[in-house]
């Protein structure tokens, strides 16, 4: 057993007794005022006081699924029901949010956890917790406390019967076992605390249902609107551009062709005007097929792509890419804009002299993602809000259950971090 | 002289073979895809090549890839490369091997047919032809650099147009000056931008593009 395996054991105990008090105090406490708090709804003072003290299970709850991941890796979703926005304010408000809270079965599911957690969570977290230190207790026994036993005619040290030196020493041998046993299990033994917590704190397969379907209605939405807004875009640009030019370009070949015989010269200057509208139709159309596919994301997949797209920028641009192969279609083409987008609003807004742009591909399998970062050393202040860029790329990583973050202070450095998930690369 | 053909679309293939052919060089070959080509630059020699980058069967950078292969292979093979679009990116990997006899030209190119074939025979020649996009986005990209800033207007229009591999000629052909003029101008040039000067015109067109591209 190395030192990193035991030092994780010896951290685990640690935490794991720290976890047991505070399970058996704040669980013991919120689940008695959750209680009396709903007792309360019968006089009317419960509505005022029940969104409260929810409000406080809730982020214990959340607190311990956060321990959970960081400390034990386990990951447990929060199945808590968005409340509307427009709820009223006075007392219909608080009526309305009282009720929509305890009509929420994760209230109830977080209500058998206190309760779970202040009895068998808190036993599975003082095992670990105590196999660090119960050995000392068999010492103080060999040491000599054993003849105080044997006085009053024998103590157990778990299933040992202490009477003599012996016994005494074999209690402390014991103990030294259980602590081997402590340093090789305990991390194991507080996982299965935090999987005790995750069979109540996870939402059921009912809510997590009911959770995705609410998001992917959102995301189609906002997935139609895009499509259709690029649609129109596309059309518009073909209806003023190209096609255009080629009306006039046909046109013009008519005028030819009714002058070439009787004034060639004219006819030939026409020929040129034509030749030209021909490549302002070829620059236009090429314009817009960057803006619907870029040739270069098509050829040689994302990472290029942005390579190719930040030799364009003003400003120079460090693109350090990590992707093990081509990903599916859409989901490059989704990242491509998005990585478009916020380059372009930091060039446009950020003051910036350079930029750092990183992809690259994390986790495994279905757990696979594009982890994107565009980092940039300008004033810094960039907001996801209504209007700007970063709310619409928001919104359109979303449909591909993507997410974005921004860290970016006044002053700078401006730092927008993307992830997609993408199994298949 | 010897040419050979890379280009999928039927009437874009056509065209050029029969605008080659006016201009008296010989078609050894006008291939469709990929692996048509690798093969056709093993079995045949040709003078230049002329490539669209993206070919079948992957439709992807096909066409690129097999023109930088057969480089590597037989390196400063003069190869003018033919894309819908020009990339600064596909742009510095054909200069990378920093041997001239490369080309990368927009298709619309081909609309004039004197300057296009002018620069078939420049890259056969050993030569390159850049187009003039690829050249801009690279200026517009470096327009804050000291040393760029203090050329002349009229210096940078002279380096722009050798940036595209034209001679001394051709570039005071275009801008209506004499010889002498332009070959001041390169010379300011190359002391503002403190490049070794050199007599060979393929040399200086490449370390223009080295500067810009650096």
């Amino acid at each position: 057993m190395n030192a990193t395996r035991i030092r994780a054991a010896l951290l685990a105990g640690v935490r794991a007794l720290g976890l047991s008090v505070a399970s058996v105090a704040v669980s013991c406490v919120l689940f008695s005022l959750t209680l009396l708090s709903l007792v309360l709804v019968g006089i009317g003072v419960g509505v005022f006081t029940t969104p409260v003290v929810l409000g406080w299970v809730r982020a214990w709850a959340d607190h311990r699924r956060r321990l959970a991941a960081s400390w034990s890796d386990v990951r447990i979703d929060v199945p808590y029901r968005a409340l509307p926005a427009d709820i009223r304010s006075g007392v219909t408000g608080q009526v309305e949010r009282t009720s929509l809270m305890l009509k929420d079965p994760a209230t109830w599911r977080d209500l058998q956890w206190l309760f779970v957690d202040l009895s068998a969570g808190a036993v599975t977290a003082l095992v670990p917790g105590l196999t660090l230190w119960y050995w000392l207790y068999g010492l103080v026994i060999a040491a000599g406390l054993w003849r105080v036993f044997a006085h009053s005619g024998g103590e157990w040290f778990l299933f040992v019967r202490v009477h003599s030196q012996f016994t005494g020493l074999l209690a402390l041998a014991l103990g030294l076992g259980i602590l081997a046993l402590g340093l090789r299990y305990n991390t194991t033994l507080l996982r299965a605390h935090f999987r005790l917590a995750k069979c109540f704190l996870a939402p059921t397969k009912e809510a997590s249902l009911a959770l995705r379907v609410a998001k992917l209605t959102e995301t189609r939405h906002d997935a139609l609107d895009t499509s259709a807004a690029e649609l129109r875009r596309i059309e518009r640009d073909l209806h003023d551009g190209a096609q255009a030019r080629l009306v006039a370009m046909g046109m013009n070949l008519g005028t030819i062709e009714a002058l070439i015989e009787k004034d060639p010269a004219k006819a030939k200057k026409l020929i040129g005007v034509a030749r030209a509208s021909s490549a302002e139709a070829l620059t236009e159309l090429r314009d817009l097929v960057r803006g619907i596919h870029p040739p270069v994301l098509a050829e040689r997949g994302l990472g290029d792509a942005v390579r190719a797209l930040a030799l364009r920028l003003p400003i120079e641009t460090e693109v350090t890419v990590d992707l093990p192969g081509r990903s599916e279609a859409p989901v490059e083409s989704a990242a491509y804009f998005a990585v478009s987008e916020v380059l372009t609003n930091a060039v446009k807004h950020s003051g910036a002299d350079r930029i750092w742009v990183d992809l690259h591909h994390t986790g495994t399998g279905r757990d696979g993602m594009i982890r994107v970062s565009v980092t940039d050393n300008g004033c810094g202040g960039a907001r996801i809000g209504a209007g700007s860029g970063l709310s619409g790329v928001e919104r359109r990583l979303g449909t591909f259950d993507g997410v974005l973050a921004v860290s970016s202070p006044a002053g700078g450095p401006t730092m927008v971090t993307m992830e997609i998930p993408c199994a298949s690369c | 002289m010897r040419v050979l053909l890379a280009e999928d679309l039927f009437l874009l293939r056509d065209g050029l073979v029969r605008m080659l052919e006016a201009f008296d060089f010989e078609v050894l070959a006008a291939v469709e895809t990929g692996p048509e080509l690798t093969q056709a630059f093993e079995e045949l020699e040709p003078d230049v090549a002329v490539v669209d980058v993206r070919l079948p069967p992957s439709h992807t950078d096909e066409g690129l890839q097999c023109a930088l292969a057969a480089r590597r292979a037989r390196p400063g093979l003069p190869i003018l490369v033919l894309s819908q679009h020009v990339e600064q990116l596909y742009a510095r990997e054909l200069l990378a091997d920093g041997n001239g006899g490369i080309g990368y030209l927009l298709k619309d190119r081909v609309f004039d047919a004197e300057q296009f074939v002018d620069a078939v025979r420049r890259v056969a020649g050993g030569g390159t032809a850049m187009d003039p996009q690829v050249i801009s986005q690279l200026l517009s990209r470096r327009a804050q650099d000291k040393p760029i800033g203090q050329l002349t207007p009229r210096e940078k229009e002279v380096m722009e147009l050798m940036a595209q591999g034209r001679s001394n000629a051709a570039i005071a052909a275009q801008l209506f000056v004499t010889e002498r003029a332009v070959a001041k101008h390169t010379s300011n040039i190359f002391a503002k931008l403190d490049l070794p000067v050199s007599d060979d015109d393929n040399r200086r067109v490449l370390a223009v593009l080295a500067y810009l591209d650096h």
